[in-house]
């Protein structure tokens, strides 16, 4: 197949990755959107495989086949509320691709194959491709064993690692001059991978689960940047189009959960937030004496009489499994004519938008999911919230502007300005930020302490019997 | 594409046109977006099978190998998983 032509299936396919992209904007046209990309992406790899250059099939196909082995049972076999755990963990197969790929264009450009000119554009992009794509592949290895729980969530603050990372990233960019000026041997770029590999651990062991929204646009960003670099030297267009959407893609997002957040991408990273659980004397003082419980019966009458009812999901309800619960009380409640949304904060959960996958895996139709910025006005009119699992998001102190207050500034729900809230928690224990939450002790707070999906089914049941 | 001016032009322009797309998907969508443009940055799949084919020595091989499967894994697990995700939003 003639390079010209080859090139046109590749634009073709990058259209289709666009129009794709385009077509995840609205429920209804996703489906077919993310069928669209898929076309695309076949389209440039069987075009691809006509590339002249290919000369052996065996090594191809047998990468094909244990790459859609594991892929699809991971796919198939992961629960929803896994669903950041598997993007980190894609993420970093493909991270850990592009610079695998990298280091071997280089090995053959340097066995002597024209694969590409030995340029400097070839090694300044290869040696871009290795070192994002390792970052991105331990980062994502990292982030997927913060979210697994098979290290702890809690941020890992080694001494001096500052100094660490900046002499590790020193240490690629020296790797790189050297590749740059001497191309006679591929030990930097090996080099290179090795470090940058050390690097992506470092970088991501510091931050909290609940950052792992930020990090995991982030690190998405970085496996399409390390794509785009591929390409670059390559000379595969379509490598640099995708990749360049995808970094764009993960860069927003990542913009978009600090702006949620309130804090900069910088404290996000580096700052160690919610290493440090608050002392015992600060959370007696805010909760001594005033938290008021409740059983799963006296809330069950306070929502009979109620005509709206909020319910606002965070983290604890995706570990408890307890989404389906949920639909349970919504369809009881509105058996009864209350009305029910839910109020989704941006960065509940461990990803964006993780909520709204439980809940609609639940059956809860999707224009009861509402944004933060659309429901807060409502709270003043809305009877009883139902605070399931979440903590930072509906915590007061966020509207204090106290820099020693790590969420400070941080746009939340005002759920307080119900006239009932009721948090189901299993314990008073802090949420991520690790400092009390004085809604807790507010007047017109109960908490209904529980495992979310059992507290929730006693609740429809004591609700059905009253 | 053959220069580096060439290869800039295209970057900066697929640049803005992600922002442009990605702005406009709602937060009710992220996290399909998310594991969708993931299955998009498979596309490092085509640099790898290049390297991959051309067979050159057993390291190149191995690591062709190695990086056909990650990339595969990448995409098939990451388109897969985002139908399975997309699936399940409906209205009333």
């Amino acid at each position: 197949m003639s390079n010209t032509l080859i090139e046109f299936f590749y634009l073709l396919a990058a259209v289709l990755f666009i129009l794709g992209l385009k077509g995840l904007g609205h429920p209804r046209t996703a489906v077919g959107g993310n069928l669209a990309a898929a076309i695309g992406m076949l389209l440039a790899i069987v075009v691809t495989l006509l590339d002249q250059r290919i000369v052996g099939f065996s090594v191809i196909i047998g990468g094909f086949a244990a790459g859609s082995i594991v892929g699809a049972i991971m796919a198939y076999r992961a629960p929803m509320t896994a669903m950041p755990q598997m993007v980190a963990v894609f993420n970093g197969f493909g991270g850990g691709a592009s610079m695998l790929a990298a280091g071997a264009a280089l090995e053959e450009v340097l066995a002597g194959d024209l694969l590409e000119p030995l340029g400097t554009q070839f090694t300044v992009s290869t040696a871009s491709a290795a070192i994002i794509g390792a970052v991105a592949f331990s980062g994502s290895l990292i982030a997927f064993a913060k979210l697994q729980g098979l290290i702890s969530e809690r941020p890992i603050l080694l001494p001096g690692r500052h100094i660490m990372n900046a002499a590790m990233l020193l240490a690629c960019l020296g790797l790189g001059g050297w590749l740059v000026m001497e191309p006679t041997s591929s030990l930097p770029v090996w080099a290179m991978g090795a470090v940058a590999t050390v690097l992506g651990i470092m970088l991501v062991i510091p931050i909290g689960g609940a950052d792992m929204p930020v990090v995991i646009c982030l690190l998405n960003a970085y496996s399409g940047a390390a794509a785009a670099g591929l390409g670059w030297s390559l000379n595969n267009s379509v490598l640099v189009i995708a990749g360049s959407l995808v970094g764009a893609s993960g860069f927003i997002l990542t913009a978009l959960m600090c702006k949620a957040m309130n804090r900069s991408l910088a404290n996000v990273i580096f700052a160690g937030v919610g290493a440090v659980a608050a002392s015992e004397a600060d959370t007696e003082d805010v909760y001594s004496g005033r938290v008021k419980s409740a059983s799963a019966e006296e809330v069950a009458m306070l929502m009979d009489g109620a005509r709206r009812v909020v319910i606002v999901p965070g983290y604890g309800l995706a570990v408890a499994h307890g989404q389906y619960a949920v639909q349970d009380l919504t369809q009881a409640l509105e058996a009864r004519g209350v009305e029910v949304e839910f109020g989704i904060h941006p960065v509940a959960g461990r990803m964006p938008g993780h909520m709204n996958v439980l809940l609609a895996e639940a059956d809860v139709p999707y224009e009861k999911l509402k944004e933060m910025d659309e429901i807060n006005p409502t709270f003043k009119q809305t009877d009883v919230v139902l605070v399931v699992g979440a903590n930072d998001v509906v915590n007061p102190l966020a509207r204090k502007s106290d820099p020693s207050i790590p969420i400070a500034g941080m746009p939340i729900l005002d759920v307080d300005q119900a006239r009932t809230v009721v948090i189901i928690k299993r314990s008073l224990s802090p949420g991520f930020a690790g400092i009390p939450n004085p809604l807790f002790a507010a007047e017109n707070s109960l908490m209904l302490y529980g495992d979310a999906k059992k507290v929730i089914t006693d609740l429809v049941a004591a609700f059905k019997e009253s | 594409m053959e220069s580096f001016i060439g290869a800039l032009t295209i970057f900066v322009l697929a640049l803005f046109l992600g922002f442009e797309v990605i702005g406009k998907v709602p937060p009710l969508l992220h996290t399909p977006l998310m594991s969708g443009s993931n299955a998009i940055s498979g596309i490092t799949l085509v640099g790898a099978l290049v390297t991959a084919g051309m067979q050159l020595t057993t390291l190149t091989t191995v690591l062709g190998f190695f990086s056909v499967a990650m990339a595969t894994a990448n995409v098939v697990g990451g388109f897969l998983v985002t139908h399975r995700m997309l699936g399940m939003f409906h209205r009333k």
